[in-house]
């Protein structure tokens, strides 16, 4: 029924209220003394060096894009598993045959080194 | 019931739930120092009230009353939306849980969940857990310092992998129930084999996905042996290295909301929700199911903390190791294996 879908934004729109009305509240109480050493980047003491907007490892991209891939995959089992038992053998030969293609795309990424964090 | 009263019960529910919530999330935290300091050998909290039950209200106190230092070399919007994202996605996949049969009051049948028997419910959980690395992410970046870039940066390449693992291990519920409504989920996971084994999922072939759940969902939730994203002998803090005060409490609310919400999902899904043994006089038939689901998810928080006293953590590349290549194939061996058993016993 679409009426029940409604209770989901009314908690959202009163969390929503909440959580902001809480920080303000907080803004309201507590003390507000700046200085320019309580202010820097934690360094753990050191002065800051260099930007933090620097360069990083680009397996970060490929576990990224790993992730759309596999993560479509569980996608498409989602609506699969729901129906299964309805669709008997007829399902297991289809799924299996998605599984196989993916399965090999991931042993080919597996022996191309796409997993290994070095 | 009309529509009025629907809303106003809704809004009567999601009070509740959110003061319950709320509640269970600060205990946690209380129950995670006094067993963690039971377990090191050390008394945990215990100047605040008896047994420091007091504690998180001290606390709670105390994040209120803190200096919030916004630092200059911040994102400003980004940097502010961040944790209001990370708690409040943190808190919102609660509506969907159900933990119990309806009960009828005052001549309505009120279903004890707040949004009522959707049948994409689980689907719902996903996505909005999920929408919860953003927080993460935008907070690790808008920080602009190194530890909270890196920090964030772990967290999600950290989510974003593990949640693939869960979301499969997920498949062979279904495909044992045949519906995303958690309601049927339980109702599929009630009654016993040889007379006293319950049916429950996770002794009915989900044995394996279980775990594989169980652990990604400790990586999903940034804990120990999972915990790099905060690591704090690298990386101080991680992504919330920067924020103080209520900001920084507000990461903290998240990480133990969603502590509850795996473990409610857990619940439902392996260890057969609000179902245990139901006696006695009728008000005690309607509060024991509730009671059985909350034992249950207390035995998960549990366990939590359990492991978090027990366990080292990993390295980075071992996390990322074990994420690909070990809970990934194992979690696609589950759904084959569980696809051919329930066409076999067709």
């Amino acid at each position: 029924m679409p009426q029940n879908y409604i209770p989901i934004f009314i908690f959202l729109a009163v969390v929503g209220i909440l959580i902001p009305l809480t920080l303000l509240a907080a803004k309201l109480v507590r003390p507000e003394n700046p200085s320019r050493t309580k202010l820097m980047p934690y360094e753990c003491g050191i002065d800051p060096v260099d930007n933090a907007r620097g360069r990083y490892t680009v397996r970060y991209y490929i576990v990224a894009i790993l992730f759309v891939v596999f993560d479509v995959e569980t996608i498409f089992l989602f609506p699969w598993a729901v129906r299964y038992k309805a669709l008997g053998v007829f399902g297991l030969v289809e799924m299996l045959v998605f599984l196989l293609i993916l399965i090999v795309g991931y042993i080919w990424i597996w022996k191309k080194g796409a997993l290994e964090w070095v | 019931m009309s529509i009025t009263t629907f809303i106003i019960v809704s809004l009567i529910k999601t009070a509740l739930a959110l003061f319950v919530l709320l509640t269970a999330v600060a205990y946690s935290v209380w129950l995670e120092r006094k067993v963690v300091g039971r377990m090191q050998n050390r008394w945990g909290p215990t100047r605040v009230g008896p047994f420091g039950l007091l504690q998180p209200a001290a606390d709670g106190v105390k994040f209120l009353l803190k200096e919030d230092l916004t630092p200059p070399h911040v994102y400003k919007p980004l940097y502010i939306a961040a944790p209001i994202i990370a708690v409040v996605f943190a808190l919102t996949s609660i509506a969907v849980i159900p933990i119990g049969n309806p009960v009828t009051i005052f001549g309505l049948t009120i279903p004890l969940q707040i949004a009522p028997d959707l049948n994409i419910a689980l689907l719902i959980i996903l996505g909005v857990t999920s929408l919860g690395v953003y927080g993460v992410a935008l907070s690790g970046w808008s920080s602009n310092s190194k530890y909270s870039l890196l920090g964030g940066l772990r967290a999600s390449a950290q989510m974003i992998s593990y949640e693939i693992a869960l979301g499969l291990s997920l498949v062979g519920v279904l495909i044992m129930s045949g519906s995303f409504s958690l309601n049927d989920i339980v109702a599929a996971q009630t009654g016993v084999f040889w007379g006293f084994i319950p049916k429950w999922n996770i002794f009915h072939g989900q044995f394996v996905a279980f775990f594989i759940y169980l652990m990604a969902a400790y990586a999903e939730t940034n804990r120990i042996p999972f915990d790099l994203p905060e690591a704090e002998t690298e990386l101080v803090a991680g992504y919330h290295t920067e924020y103080s005060a209520m900001k920084f409490a507000m990461f903290f609310m998240a990480e133990y909301a969603n502590m509850v919400t795996v473990g409610c999902l857990a619940t439902l899904l392996f260890l057969g929700g609000w179902s245990g043994p139901v006696f006695g006089p009728p008000l005690l038939q309607a509060l024991l199911p509730v009671f059985w689901f909350v034992a249950k998810v207390f035995v998960f928080m549990f366990i939590y903390i359990w492991v978090r006293g027990t366990l080292p953590r990993f390295r980075y590349d071992q996390l990322m190791a074990f994420g690909w290549k070990f809970l990934l194939p194992l979690s696609i061996a589950n759904v084959v294996v569980t696809a051919l058993i329930v066409v076999l016993q067709q």
